[in-house]
């Protein structure tokens, strides 16, 4: 039977090109001195020397580490403990989910531009807070050098959060009710139950939400650049915004080539386990 | 009622409040003029309401050099986003029937190879891609955007059908082609009448990727060309004659309303999408 094989053909040669293929070729250019256009002057890991060796790439990488730190853990914690408290038969509680959730459905950019006013240094929560009575009040983590990386956190969290909640809830629904009755008349509490029964059942859940997590770090650009333009200076970038920069800003093709090729091994680094044992967890069953 | 439910419900509303507040900032903020928002803070209502913010973001706001507003930008959004979602929805179900029904020596593979592409930082590919796109001609064009979506959405696309046609039953398959079916027939009378829930889930996942793209939006498209999440964040960094927030939130509601209104009609398919596309990507 030929057919079903034509009617992949076509993905299957999109994919090898523009999948594979390009991957190759980002990753042979990372090894020559391409600066506006490609050449192929090879010149070993020098662009990785100079990419390792720019305090700009240093502080993108050490922003990823806090950014991606704080926005999976407070996310999971936010996520997991909506989830428990609306897992408590809660009236009203598709229209809750909805609410927690509907962040999710904009973009990056309109979150970046909404949260960008909302943190107003002079206008923002810093006026909001000083006709309160606290006329001392200061908020300016947009424009401080050092706090800046903790808007896109904040951002980050509100707009993601209600979706690692939805996670947890399918989770929880999940779980067989035999197990919590059984823990019930064993004298397990509530709370009990839950640390010893519910969660470490949830622990796929659990994985999966890092995993994803990690990868939308990882992948974050339109918030930055939306919120603060990797701003001041460049104290708030992420690797993504820098690859942009190199690549498309400053024509230095090489570098930007070997720092995707970094963020590519930062995304199977995490990946490849997470795929492995989803793959034999699938063969399994 | 016990003290301990009264204490999650206040917790549970407190945290809707806050995950509400960002949007009831915007459009209290997109109906203020610019002298009460100095006045004013963040959450006060506005006393004399105007339009006078929306209409500007989308007629006459600068985005740049060109001052005409987010409607130019709307409008090349929805010419990249209808036909991106058609094609990829199409070749994803014709694809996910194929690898779940009509496996083959190697489609399994070739379905791990192409999940893995749900996942690459597309940094990777942008320089090669851009090259392409020069190459073929199509560089700041809408169909360059088209073509791109379409390429990176079929693994999202082929994704979900195919994990939704693997529970069929290969018995009636099997049936319909002792009936003498053909791989088509069997395809249109028995898996697209069950389709409508996972056609649902798909299109608005993809809508709402496309419509939300920002990366190849900036990279592939040029000025007459750009969607709007491109336009929006133009917008808010051009400061011609000083900043106007009330146009900016306003601006920022409209790039935000389509994929708002179908979250709010369709959540359900939403989740879903979400559920089974991020489990997986």
């Amino acid at each position: 039977m030929w057919l079903p094989k034509i009617i992949l053909a076509p993905t299957t040669v999109a994919m090898v090109v523009c999948m594979y293929g390009f991957i190759l070729w980002t990753g042979a250019l990372s090894f020559t001195k391409s600066r506006m256009l490609p050449q192929w002057d090879f010149v070993g890991f020098l662009q990785y020397d100079k990419l390792f060796a720019n305090p700009r790439w240093d502080v993108a990488l050490s922003n990823l580490v806090v950014f991606g730190i704080l926005f999976i853990c407070i996310s999971l914690v936010i996520g997991l403990a909506l989830a428990i408290f609306l897992d408590q038969k809660i009236k009203a509680e598709g229209l809750i989910r909805t609410i927690y959730l509907y962040p999710m459905a904009v973009s990056f950019v309109v979150t970046g531009t909404a949260w960008k006013w909302i943190l107003n240094p002079g206008l923002g929560i810093e006026k909001l807070v000083r006709d309160f009575g606290f006329t001392d009040f200061e908020f300016r983590w947009l424009v401080d050098q050092e706090m800046a990386i903790y808007t896109i956190v904040i951002a980050a969290v509100w707009q993601s959060s209600g979706f690692v909640m939805a996670m947890f809830l399918a989770g929880l629904r999940g779980v067989d009710d035999s197990l919590v009755k059984a823990a019930k008349i064993d004298g397990a509490s509530a709370w009990q139950s839950y640390w010893y029964v519910i969660l470490p059942i949830l622990r796929p859940v659990f994985f999966s939400a890092v995993v994803i997590l990690s990868h939308i770090a990882i992948k974050s650009f339109d918030l930055v650049q939306a919120l603060t333009g990797g701003g001041p200076g460049y104290a708030s970038d992420l690797p993504a915004n820098f690859m942009y920069t190199f690549a498309f800003n400053r024509a230095q093709m090489g570098i930007g080539a070997a720092s995707a090729m970094i963020m590519l091994f930062g995304v199977l680094a995490i990946l490849v386990p997470y795929l492995y044992s989803e793959l034999r967890g699938s063969n399994r069953g | 009622m016990t003290l301990g439910r009264l204490a999650i419900y206040a917790l549970l509303v407190v945290f809707a409040a806050v995950y509400l507040m960002p949007l009831y900032v915007m459009v209290m903020t997109s109906l203020k003029d610019i002298e009460e928002i100095r006045q004013g803070n963040l959450l006060a209502l506005p006393e004399s309401p105007t339009l006078f913010a929306w209409i500007k973001a989308w007629g006459s706001a600068c985005t740049g050099s060109e001052c005409e507003g987010l409607a130019p930008f709307f409008f090349n959004s929805i010419r990249i986003v209808v036909p991106a979602v058609l094609i990829s929805t199409f070749i994803g179900a014709l694809n996910g029937y194929v690898l779940a029904k009509w496996k083959f020596r190697g489609s399994e593979l070739l379905f791990g190879a192409l999940l893995f592409g749900c996942f690459i930082p597309f940094q990777v590919i942008l320089l090669p891609m851009a090259r392409l796109l020069a190459t073929l001609g199509l560089a700041n064009t809408v169909t360059g955007l088209v073509l791109v979506h379409v390429i990176y959405g079929i693994a999202f696309t082929t994704l979900f059908f195919r994990n939704f046609y693997v529970s069929v039953p290969n018995e009636l398959v099997k049936a319909a082609q002792l009936d003498g079916a053909s791989f088509f027939q069997i395809f249109r009378h028995i898996f697209l009448p069950i389709s409508v829930p996972i056609f649902t889930v798909t299109i608005i996942w993809q809508f709402t990727q496309i419509w939300n793209d920002f990366l190849f939006g900036v990279v592939y498209s040029g000025p007459g060309t750009q969607p709007i999440t491109v336009a929006l964040n133009n917008l808010v960094n051009t400061s011609v004659g000083g900043k106007e927030y009330n146009v900016d939130m306003a601006a920022a509601l409209i790039a935000a309303l389509p994929t708002l209104v179908v979250y709010v009609l369709a959540g359900k398919y939403f989740v879903r999408g979400l559920t089974a596309g991020a489990v997986k990507g």
